[in-house]
């Protein structure tokens, strides 16, 4: 059988792994969303113990690979705790906690880049710090936050892959299943890029729609 | 209705402010002139705590500006500041930018918030402007868009910082002659400018400012006329 016609024959098994990797996906893009937008926000807060205690958070789980802090919290907690808990729930957690360190990062240059008169601008009206972020900073920044988000979210995309490694059946391990079968792996493989490439591009159309509708009023 | 007793302020081993006593009755109009880095941008900025004074007092009708909290914020309610950079709201229409104060900060309805918004932006002949965005605005009609946003606010004073520093000349008259007809109709003000012309005619008092302390001070008419300081005269001989 030719590699093109053993890929097309694969599809199905791997649309079905694909389905898992877009659900890891949300779910870590979700929680690394809104976990890093948090962290983000409490980084520029002014208030110097907190955003000292964050900055110690961001720098731990930038400071060490994702696949050994997997290996950590799914192997090595169970052991030295000498609990059981669910390993994809447990891998899922980690990786939204990992990217939500570089999510914060992304909201906090986003929000360190709008011009410091327009939070003055905003106080001196009277609005709190709280009320100037929701009304004028934030509303501002989101453009700016779009392209290195949607970069986090194409890198989690990709990362989703080393949870096969250990947890879950999702499209890279699907592909690898096929190839071992099969002992055709140039297909089975290339199948799997193919689905990963369509998926960030249709992403990146998405965004390039989303940055043209918000530049309404530049 | 402005009182600022003993202000310093220190930005590392410079002092920028070296101990300032300044009185802004209700309804004066008070310009600060003073070669750049003489402090009086600082001075301003001190008034509504957007600089941290380093030592002294402001009070603001009667009661001392708290250092933070809903109290900071609320007694910045009642000072418009106008920037010299206009500093407008990028993302929102002219008519968004005046509203957003008052709908948020004091809690007015839309429609409410909406009329008055309306109103000031006609009496800043913008009326027509509503719904451009400032990206679409000259530099003077951002500055009027600016003030209409202070004074939705319905603030006891103004306070205006350089206001027509960063415009083409061709378009300072026209910020200017919106601060006139606002003196005019009685608001307190407290103005850095470089506009003589505007001091001259406007001004209840000059404030003359150098290193970081009031050289000298008083009425338009002697001020420019008859300037006791040698310091002043120099600075004028500049200016004039």
């Amino acid at each position: 059988m030719s590699n093109l016609s053993l890929m097309w024959q694969s599809f199905p098994l791997l649309l079905k792994g694909f389905l898992i990797t877009l659900e890891i996906a949300v779910m870590v893009a979700t929680m690394g969303i809104f976990l890093g937008t948090l962290v983000g926000l409490g980084r520029t807060s002014g208030k110097g113990w907190l955003s000292g205690t964050l900055r110690v958070y961001v720098e731990v789980m930038r400071g060490t690979p994702l696949y050994t802090q997997l290996l950590l919290v799914c192997f090595g907690l169970p052991v030295a705790l000498d609990i059981q808990f669910d390993t994809f729930t447990a891998a899922v957690l980690t990786m939204g906690v990992n990217s939500s360190a570089y999510v914060s990062e992304i909201i906090r240059a986003g929000i360190q880049s709008i011009d410091k008169g327009q939070m003055e601008a905003a106080r001196s009206m009277g609005m709190s710090h709280s009320q100037a972020m929701l009304y004028v900073i934030l509303p501002q920044a989101i453009k700016r936050v779009i392209p290195p988000l949607l970069n986090e979210i194409i890198a989690l995309i990709k990362e989703s892959s080393l949870i096969g490694a250990l947890a879950l059946v999702e499209l890279t391990r699907t592909a690898q299943l096929i190839a071992s079968r099969t002992y055709r792996p140039f297909p089975a493989y290339l199948g799997a890029a193919l689905i990963y490439l369509v998926t960030v591009l249709v992403l990146s159309q998405f965004t390039a729609w989303l940055e043209r509708r918000l530049r309404a009023s530049d | 209705m402005i009182k600022i007793n003993g202000l310093h302020k220190r930005f590392g081993k410079l002092e920028v402010l070296q101990g300032i006593d300044l009185h802004v009755k209700p309804g004066e109009v008070v310009v600060v002139i003073g070669p750049s880095g003489s402090g009086k941008s600082t001075l301003l900025r001190c008034i509504n705590r957007l600089e941290e004074p380093t030592e002294g007092e402001i009070v603001i009708a009667g009661e001392p500006v708290p250092a933070g909290g809903k109290g900071l914020d609320e007694v910045r309610a009642e000072l418009g500041m106008v920037f010299q950079r206009f500093n407008l709201f990028p993302h929102k229409t002219a008519l968004e930018n005046v509203t957003l104060g008052p709908a948020k900060v004091r809690k007015m309805t839309p429609p409410q918030a909406d009329a008055l918004g309306r109103a000031l932006l006609e009496k800043v002949g913008l009326a027509d402007k509503a719904d451009a965005y400032p990206a679409h605005l000259s530099g003077g009609q951002q500055q009027r868009v600016a003030i209409a946003r202070a004074l939705a606010m319905q603030p006891k004073a103004m306070l205006f910082d350089e206001p027509t520093s960063a415009l083409d000349p061709e378009l300072v008259g026209e910020v200017l002659e919106v601060m006139k007809q606002l003196a005019r109709e009685g608001m307190t003000m407290m103005v850095v400018t470089h506009e003589m012309g505007f001091a001259r005619e406007v001004a209840h008092r000059i404030i003359f400012m150098d290193q970081g302390k009031v050289m000298e001070e008083g009425p338009p008419e002697q001020f420019f006329a008859a300037p006791k300081e040698e310091r002043t005269r120099t600075f004028l001989r500049k200016v004039l």
